[in-house]
């Protein structure tokens, strides 16, 4: 079963790397893009296939290690 | 004074680190594998030193915080053996709990490779306890991703219970750290956990010999 990370900074946690592109891409005139903000998103295929205890699973590797969550935010996805 | 360094691949300030405390102490620290779950007995200082432990993958510290060294490391720490971690060892220690806080990537984008200014904020740590409060320090840092964060209840904690070791002085701040924050202390007072390079500045070679009181202080406690 496949399963997806995504992982963001927390809102209100200032994130250089998406004011960067922000900037570049006003440079490049793209006009009207804001609040760029970048993330990770780490794919991984779990040999389980209850959706509840993959999701557990994963949850899991996020507080443990995936995520630090003093400043970032993750979501889960699984199946497809 | 006994003391240990601990090693992860990709570490690569180990050698300065064993040098400065040495010549601060007389004695050579033993350099631990990371793979080792026990440390030697009698231990009264680990040191984890600056790098970029597992290629800074995933966050900065973070693989290496999860290594079984670091469950030995967390368990001598609970028995109030002192930790000092230097920049990508700072990183570890907030990784892995041990200190309270993130580093993250220097507010300017920039990798930073300089001197600067060291505030003493609290001098009644074993670290700097041979320094006096408000002296200030040249130092060399070394970073990509030394932003200190912390939620604004922590920062009040560390603040009014004077957590703050070190500060960035006179407009020297080169990474956007939240309140000039250079260095931290846990709440048992064992772990300290900074950015800047102190073994970089503790002899003529280096430019000065500055920051060698910090290293008399370790040496002058663990005999105590």
């Amino acid at each position: 079963m496949k399963a997806t990370v995504r992982i963001m900074l927390k809102t209100g946690v200032l994130d250089p790397q998406g004011k960067a592109i922000e900037h570049a891409l006003a440079a490049l005139g793209f006009s009207g893009a804001g609040e760029v903000r970048q993330g990770k998103l780490i794919t991984l295929e779990l040999d389980e296939t209850d959706p509840d205890r993959a999701r557990e699973k994963v949850r899991e590797m996020c507080e443990k290690l995936l995520a630090n969550t003093v400043i970032e935010d993750y979501e889960i996805g699984i199946g497809e | 004074m006994k003391s240990a360094v601990i090693l992860f691949p990709g570490i690569n300030r180990e050698n300065d680190m064993a040098r400065a405390l040495k010549m601060a102490s007389g004695k050579t620290p033993e350099m631990i594998w990371h793979t080792e779950t026990e440390l030697p007995r009698g231990l009264d200082l680990i040191v984890i030193p600056g790098g970029f432990s597992y290629g800074d993958y995933l966050r900065c510290g973070a693989i290496a915080a999860r290594s079984p060294v670091m469950r030995a490391v967390a368990g001598a720490a609970g028995r109030g053996v002192k930790v000092l971690g230097v920049c990508n060892g700072f990183q570890i220690l907030t990784e892995t709990g041990l200190l309270p806080g993130a580093l993250m990537r220097n507010a300017g984008l920039r990798f930073v490779c300089e001197t600067v200014e060291l505030s003493v904020e609290n001098a009644a740590t074993f670290f700097t306890s041979t320094v006096k409060k408000g002296d200030v320090l040249p130092c060399p840092v070394a970073h990509h991703d030394g932003n200190y964060f912390a939620g604004a209840e922590t920062i009040k904690r560390l603040e009014g219970e004077g957590r703050v070791v070190f500060r960035y002085a006179n407009g020297t701040n080169p990474n956007g750290s939240i309140n000039d924050i250079a260095g931290i202390i846990n709440e048992a007072g064992n772990v300290i956990g900074m950015m800047p390079h102190p073994e970089d500045r503790v002899e003529a070679l280096h430019g000065g010999a500055e920051c060698a009181p910090l290293f008399h202080s370790i040496a002058g406690e663990a005999v105590a």
